[in-house]
């Protein structure tokens, strides 16, 4: 079924009881050409582009609870290319490429909106490493504009620009960045595989990864066993735990990120900005909500909650950069349980295992990604080599000191 | 997570005064160690699920170094020792790494109210 105007409007005189369900809900078969292990949006988008990029259809997602209860459907849905390092911008901006046509493609109103991304800068040092990252991203064919202390007044008034120990002197700006509906896009692309032929399997847990002579046969679910020709791991912060499975110890620990959404408003902010001062970012929803974030609990988790000292410093983080929104209520706080790689940076690789794939290692940063994440994965496990803008995000990158570390803290993965 | 932390030199205390080192299963190879022990030392991590146990500094008081068992699914925090006495309580330096601490050295709420 194609959505468009004149099917709402049509759907609308009938009584909206012309919809049909998006996509199936198919028991598993017994083999499958691709099983993906994750139902989140980089699963999904796999999937997606597995079936449309290289005709491979007889593809499995097979997802623990429902499509989209995991990260996907978690994140506070920032949408930018501006990194600084070349095994990483390439690859995001043509993430934010895809972005750009992806409501088209996928016939499914994602919310996507290019209203620009600020990140501000509060001393002379700052402001000379945005502009170097601000270069770099026009050298890989993105746009970033260097704002000074006036030209964010213009836009975001409200910020307090005369801070005693932050100033804001100005901030970096990409003005194609921006948000997009977190649960929209796992939806649109989900609808797009299975109409593909893609079965999407919901309540379906992996628990076991049956292997013969260093391949892999298929897996056990709670739904019984599946085979599989070629096995792709989309788990993001249950990672570990499904490498576990296949023998294998991931440079990666799991731990919570929180985030937050207020009282709905008039509108206030038009873009997301972030704070330069402390890890925290913010945005306004169509609805009204202020969302945002700040930085990692700094524990390992799996338990998608977080803590009150966290809740806390957000909230200073807050107040210090708008100072005006101290008095507005916060509705909803919720967790997710993020993939932290040891440099900061993805992994899209092939495994030890001859027909096992890996795709993980987003942290905090992976909703950007999902579309080329899944064009990138699906590029793999069709042909087995690694797609050209992916080719840095091995997962030997660390034994060999090839690490992709943006911020230059080492093997410490809590502090990427 | 418990927002009162047993310190056992301090007694009970807000978590907001321990900073957080992270899994304390990794133990450092001798320096002449072959390279692929010294990877898995800086990179690899079992990521456990469950009860784990963590390198903890009490900042905010006694400064000490603590090894905490914790569940990293619950967040219970189900004792904390003084570093010095875990390791010594798993006996050679080198040690097997996550295996818990002999039950007479753990450190619960008992103790840490002397
Ligand atoms: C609070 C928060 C804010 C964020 N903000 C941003 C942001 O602004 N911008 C940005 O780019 N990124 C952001 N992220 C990160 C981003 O959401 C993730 O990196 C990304 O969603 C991870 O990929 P995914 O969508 O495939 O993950 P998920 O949606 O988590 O998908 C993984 C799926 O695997 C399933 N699974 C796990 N184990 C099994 C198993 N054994 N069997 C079957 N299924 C299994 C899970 O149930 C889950 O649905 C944020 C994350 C959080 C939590
Ligand atoms: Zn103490």
């Amino acid at each position: 079924m194609k959505y468009s105007a004149f099917s709402i409007f049509r759907e609308g005189l009938s009584g909206n009881r012309g919809w049909k369900p998006a996509w199936r809900e198919p028991d598993p078969k017994a083999h499958y050409d691709v099983i993906i292990v994750g139902g989140g949006g980089h699963g999904l988008a796999t999937a997606y582009y597995l079936a449309k990029n290289h005709g491979i259809t007889n593809v499995a997602v097979l997802e623990k609870g429902y499509l989209g209860s995991g990260n996907v459907g978690r994140n506070t849905t920032i949408v930018r290319a501006n990194y600084l390092l070349e095994g990483n911008e390439p690859f995001y901006a043509h993430s934010l490429r895809l972005w750009e046509g992806l409501e088209q493609e996928l016939n499914f109103n994602a919310m996507m909106s290019q209203r620009g991304v600020i990140n501000l800068y509060h001393s002379d040092g700052q402001r000379d490493a945005f502009a170097r990252r601000g270069n770099a991203m026009r050298l890989a064919g993105e746009d970033a504009e260097l704002l000074d202390r006036e030209q964010v007044r213009a836009l975001v008034p409200f910020l307090d620009f005369d801070n005693a120990r932050f100033p804001v002197q100005g901030g970096l700006m990409q003005r194609r960045g921006g948000t997009a509906r977190h649960d929209g896009v796992a939806w649109g692309y989900a609808r797009g595989a299975d109409s593909r032929g893609v079965d999407l399997i919901q309540n379906c847990e992996v628990t076991g990864i049956r292997r013969e002579g260093g391949r892999v046969t298929g897996v056990e679910t709670t739904r019984g066993f599946i085979g599989c020709n070629r096995l792709g791991l989309a788990a993001a912060g249950n990672s570990g735990q499904v490498a576990e499975m296949a023998g294998m110890r991931l440079p990666i620990e799991s731990q919570v990120l929180q985030a937050f959404v207020s009282e709905g408003l008039k509108p206030f902010i038009d873009q997301v900005v972030t704070f330069g001062a402390a890890l925290f970012y913010l945005s306004q929803s169509d609805k009204g909500g202020l969302v945002f974030g700040g930085s990692l609990d700094m524990y390992n988790s799996y338990a998608q909650r977080g803590n009150l000292a966290t809740v806390e410093s957000v909230m200073e983080a807050a107040c210090a950069m708008v100072p005006s929104i101290s008095r507005v209520k916060v509705l909803r706080a919720w967790g997710g349980v993020m993939d932290m790689s040891m440099d900061g940076s993805p992994i899209i690789d092939r495994t030890p295992l001859d027909n096992l794939y890996l795709n993980c290692g987003w942290c905090y940063g992976g909703f950007k990604a999902t579309p080329a994440s899944g064009w990138c994965f699906a590029h793999l496990l069709a042909t087995g080599e690694s797609h050209e803008l992916a080719c840095a995000l091995r997962l030997d990158r660390f034994t060999r000191g090839y690490q992709i570390d943006e911020t230059g803290h080492g093997a410490q993965a809590n502090l990427h | 997570m418990a927002s009162l932390i047993p310190c056992p030199h301090c007694g009970l205390r807000p978590k907001e005064e321990f900073s957080i080192r992270g899994d304390a299963a990794p133990v450092r190879p001798r320096p002449d160690a072959p390279f692929d022990a010294w990877d898995a030392y800086v990179h690899l991590r079992d990521n456990v699920r469950g009860v784990m146990h963590e390198h903890w500094q009490h900042v905010g008081g006694c400064r000490r170094w603590l090894v905490v068992e914790r569940d990293t699914f619950t967040h219970a925090v189900h004792a904390v020792t003084d570093a010095a006495d875990f390791t010594r309580a798993q006996g050679a330096p080198t040690g097997g790494g996550g295996a818990s601490a002999a039950s007479g050295t753990r450190t619960g709420k008992g103790r840490a109210k002397r």
